[in-house]
């Protein structure tokens, strides 16, 4: 049995502060019984000879400091796995929710996780089809890969999400395959979204599903991401599976760690948020990827809403200093009516160039994405000056552009939710809008596939 | 060992009772898994350890085991093609030890202990030897003859000097020194925190190539030198600093990724030994040390990684070598600093950061430098380094960027605009500077070309010039601008697109001799210097810039290396405009 302490001496926020202990560790978890029975569970976060700061997941309310009882269990927060996991929905602490019966683990893993060895992992350069022409013609994913999309509220972020879910493969190959989602703070609607969708795709018989609500304990979902990804792991690692995890909404988990920091009273860095904001989102995100001696991979793709589309926002910034790139939606290209609205400009993915070209996906396509870029860009520009100066004002060659920004955003970007694209008609479609662009002005494209796919006309 | 106990932890920080007689920055081993840590503050018998792994599990109670010594490096034979944590364990070892992840509390030697080096002495029983003179070599890669100093106070007379087939631990020679005889073994201990002496130090006068256009043309490093490069994430940080560890033209290099990706790292791993260094034809990893500290290892690790960079490079200079450093990214090592430092308690600067960050930054950038070695043989050596900085939002009034533009020398502006116009690298070519262009014109004058820097300042001047023209063609139209300012435009154009704008990934492209990049903008000046006669001549500016040259201009990036290609490209010019000139004389005569 455990001992049990009544020696609580004080509550503030998500923290409760026990005194007189003995033996409790760093990091051990933490079981809490208000007075009314009922169980609460939490982690140390702080520890000394005398008392223990205790961060309690399901919120304090009910606690007095007077009769609730602690018992520190001597391990740290863990998830018990087994095959049977996939298909199941827990919540955000890795409880059923599905009122099916409870995991029979085979293992029990801390959730917290080791840290890969950079001389394990292997550089991801499997080409992921996603089916959408935004993603694979311009900023490709690939396996092992983490691609945040930066979003807003009000934008069709869960949409894509599910869209990406749904569609994803990798040319030419069967595997086994599995998407875990973990949804931290989302709403009951957007998680019923993404239930709904992958129950019609069937898609829900090989996924796992972690989800805290909003109006579930706010420090839950400390945990519930880190659950995600332990599952993942699993999958992957052990199961051999190709695991695609879909974590939303990063904010609100961030928001749930600046809310302990705060109560703690540390020294807060930029807007609130703790100084080591970007060590404790890293240890989530650097754990996807591909090991040399495994088959299987982790490909993660972290949703966030920008506070006032701000990518400067401390948590869109540290995301992208850790992750390898990231898909911008753009509220100017959403109030156009265009679906999905991936702004290509401030988008980017890092791990691209490994993933394509000749065998990958073909011979052209880093050259048609730069050039498609090039040319898009000099459209905005085109467009910002014609919003001055005149449509009239502009060159020919400036029209030219402005035309074809317009032709991208309405050809390109525009698909339908449930239309996948091949990889091979995105680049076709591309050649297609390069061919109102004169030939002498695609200076990014090696000439013997500009004679291929663009042969001068004699 | 004098033990302690713990009567604190939180996270990385660990407070231990019991400590009187513990020193600052020695090392000690935390709980029943031994996990490391250093001293960072004593407060009576307490000792405030800094824990470079993960504490969870450690409570009070639990022993703390005072070494008594800093934390060191080992340096010798061993080192290059290896792959280190941020304190010097080796990844590559822990893996075939103990699997795919790091587990805690691992304790590994280092430098192969087992393996045999060939030693050639260079001296001989009864020499006189001062300290960091050679005392023999070690064929550590083709690219790397590894030199065995003397190390810190064994300066006298050998005694016995050996030869032959000796692993790291064999005594490979005795020399009678002031008081006693020193054994002296292939590798030697060094305190990551202290400098490694020098006998004295240069000014740096010799550009370190690069291969990259914009930097070795217009914002030059040089041997010795410091620069930073600062930009938001996107801008292309990385690759920049993954290039200069590819093709600049040092003989060691220490790559330091101090808290960014895996995956990037991994990289660097898996192609490394198979790049070939351009000027030796080997692979590049036979020249590379490669630390890594991903930004999920351990916080605390993390800060002590540059340090341990920084004292490997530095060993490897004191052989006389050009070392590089790179380190990727300096940020995340402060904000280690600050994690560290806030757990601590103590009171914030800027941003939450330490007030002592500055002086830690101006610290580490001054340890490059070209120096006189120690040694009889007074060899030089440089050491220089370049810091990535990834400032919040790309903000250049971070404390970290500040603070590091008050110490280097050469500033590369990374630019998210141009990364989102696909320009790279995304240096700004306005913002960016570099300190060393006069102390190595002579050596540029001399070496690649006469005029390569008047060349440098005429293309900065039209860069210059076209920012402004831009400014007036934005407000009243560029119909407003005569001829000339038009040709302008475009001449700066062509030098951003086509010199500037470098594709990493292109096997020709990537890498570009100093010599072919002053053909290069020569060629493209020559072709704005002849618009300007033609314009002078009367001929209209569209006749100009459809002149078939142009084409071949932007596509001299892809020549292969060598005079005669480029130098056809020039004649070219030469004809086109010969052509145009002589065309107008013809035309009149018609009329």
């Amino acid at each position: 049995m455990y001992k049990e302490y009544l020696t609580v001496s004080n509550i503030v926020g998500p923290l409760v502060i026990v005194e007189r202990i003995r033996d409790v560790k760093y990091g051990e978890l933490v079981e809490i019984e208000a007075p009314g029975g009922f169980l609460r569970r939490g982690t140390v976060l702080d520890i000394s000879t005398e008392k223990a700061i205790v961060q309690v997941f399901e919120g304090t309310i009910g606690l007095d400091v007077d009769k609730s009882r602690v018992r520190f269990l001597g391990r740290s927060q863990q998830l018990g796995v087994s095959d049977e996991i996939i298909g199941r929905i827990f919540d955000g602490s890795g409880r059923p929710k599905d009122h099916g019966p409870q995991i029979i683990a085979k293992k029990m893993l801390d959730i917290t996780g080791n840290p890969i060895n950079p001389d394990a992992r292997d550089y991801p350069s499997e080409f992921i089809q996603t089916g959408i022409s935004s993603i694979d013609g311009m900023n490709p994913l690939v396996r092992g890969q983490k691609l945040p999309l930066f979003s807003g509220s009000g934008l069709p972020h869960a949409r894509i999400a599910a869209q990406i879910a749904r569609q994803a493969s990798v040319l030419g190959k069967a595997e086994k395959f599995a998407v875990v989602f973990g949804a931290m703070g989302i709403t009951f609607e957007e998680a019923n979204f993404f239930i709904e969708d992958f129950r019609n795709t069937g898609a829900l018989e090989r996924a796992v599903l972690f989800l805290n609500l909003a109006n579930e304990p706010t420090i839950e979902r400390i945990a519930t991401p880190r659950l995600a990804l332990t599952c993942a792991e699993y999958l992957a690692f052990d199961l051999d599976m190709h695991v695609l995890v879909i974590l939303m909404d990063m904010t609100f988990y961030a928001e749930a760690l600046r809310e302990i920091a705060a109560a703690r009273k540390e020294v807060p860095g930029r807007r609130g948020y703790p100084g080591y904001l970007y060590t404790d989102l890293a240890t989530m995100y650097e754990r996807a990827g591909r090991i040399k001696s495994k088959k299987g991979s982790i490909t993660l793709i972290p949703i966030l809403t920008m506070p006032e589309d701000d990518k400067t926002h401390p948590i869109a910034d540290l995301t992208g200093y850790i992750t390898e790139g990231q898909i911008m939606l753009s509220r100017e290209i959403h109030r156009k009516g265009i679906y999905p609205p991936i702004d290509v400009l401030p988008s980017l993915s890092r791990l691209k160039d490994k993933g394509i070209g000749e065998g990958k996906t073909r011979e052209d396509h880093a050259d048609v994405l730069n050039q498609l870029f090039a040319c898009y860009a000099r459209g905005k520009e085109a467009r910002e000056l014609a919003l001055i100066l005149g449509e009239a004002a502009l060159g020919d060659l400036d029209k030219l552009y402005l035309e074809f920004a317009d032709y991208y955003e309405d050809g390109f970007v525009r698909q339908g939710e449930f239309e996948s694209r091949s990889i091979k008609d995105t680049l076709d479609l591309g050649w297609k809008l390069l061919h109102k662009i004169p030939r002498a002005e695609l200076k990014r494209i090696r000439p013997e596939y500009l004679e291929k796919y663009y042969p001068e006309k004699k | 060992m004098k033990e302690g106990k713990i009567i604190r932890v939180a996270g990385p920080l660990v407070v231990a009772s019991g400590c009187l007689g513990a020193k600052m920055y020695d090392m000690v081993k935390i709980g029943e898994l031994g996990l490391i840590g250093e001293i960072i503050e004593l407060k009576e018998d307490l000792a405030f350890i800094q824990v470079y792994e993960d504490t969870t599990g450690i409570g009070p109670e639990e022993p703390v085991f005072l070494t008594g010594e800093p934390l060191s490096v080992e340096l010798g034979p061993g080192l290059i093609s290896s792959i280190y944590d941020g304190i010097q364990r080796p990844l590559d070892v822990i893996r075939s030890k103990e699997g795919d992840f790091i587990t805690r509390g691992v304790e590994l030697p280092p430098l192969d202990r087992d393996k045999k080096w060939k030693f050639t002495p260079l001296v001989t029983k009864g020499q006189e030897v001062k300290e960091g003179d050679f005392l023999g070599e070690v064929e550590e890669t083709s690219l790397v003859k590894h030199k065995i100093m003397v190390p810190a106070g064994a300066a006298g007379k050998i005694v016995e000097i050996k030869k032959g087939s000796l692993s790291i631990e064999d005594v490979v020679a005795r020399i009678q020194a002031k008081k006693d005889v020193k054994d002296v073994k292939m590798f030697q201990t060094w305190s990551i925190r202290r400098n490694r002496s020098v006998h004295e130090r240069l000014m740096p006068d010799e550009p370190l190539t690069t291969g990259q256009r914009v930097l070795d043309t217009l914002f030059p490093l040089a041997k010795g030198g410091t620069g930073c490069v600062p930009g938001p994430f996107g801008s292309g940080k990385t690759v920049v600093q993954h290039q200069l560890a590819k093709w600049s033209d040092a003989q060691i290099i220490v790559f330091v990724a101090c808290g960014e990706r895996g995956n990037e790292t991994a990289d660097l791993l898996l192609s490394f030994p198979e790049l070939e260094d351009p000027h030796t034809g080997r692979p590049l990893l036979e020249r590379t040390v490669i630390i890594a500290n991903t930004s999920n290892m351990p916080v605390a690790a993390r800060e002590a990684s540059i340090y341990t960079g920084m004292s490997i490079a530095e060993y490897f200079r004191d052989m006389g070598y050009s070392v590089a450093v790179m380190a990727d990214s300096t940020s995340r090592w402060a904000e280690a600093l600050r994690e560290i430092s806030g757990r601590m308690e103590e009171m914030p600067g800027e941003e939450g950061y330490p007030a002592y960050l500055a002086s830690r930054i101006a610290e580490f950038y001054e340890r490059a430098g070209k120096v006189i070695c120690l040694g009889s043989d007074r060899r030089s050596g440089a050491l220089s380094v370049m810091g990535a900085v990834s400032p919040p939002g790309g903000d250049l009034s971070d404390p970290v960027v500040q603070a590091t533009l008050k110490v280097v020398k050469v500033f590369w502006a990374l630019d998210d605009r141009l990364a989102n116009m696909r320009h790279f690298p995304a240096i700004n070519w306005l913002l960016s500077y570099s300190l060393y262009v006069e102390n190595i014109k002579d050596y540029l004058n001399s070496s690649v070309a006469e005029e390569f820097t008047v060349l440098r300042q005429q293309a900065m001047q039209l860069l210059e010039e076209e920012s402004e023209l831009q400014e007036i063609a934005r407000l009243v139209g560029i119909e407003s601008l005569s001829t000339k300012e038009r040709l302008i435009l475009e001449s700066a154009r062509s030098i951003r697109e086509d010199f500037l704008h470098q594709n990493a990934f292109h096997p020709q492209d990537t890498y570009t001799s100093l010599r072919k990049q002053y053909l290069m903008l020569r060629t493209i000046l020559h072709f704005h210097n002849s618009g300007l006669k033609a314009l002078e001549e009367e001929k209209s500016l569209e006749e100009i810039l459809a002149l078939g040259v142009r084409e071949k201009i932007s596509k001299m990036k892809f020549l292969p290396e060598g005079e005669s290609g480029l130098l056809e490209v020039y004649i070219e010019v030469d004809n086109a405009f010969r052509e145009l000139l002589q065309k107008k004389g013809m035309s009149e005569e018609n009329v």
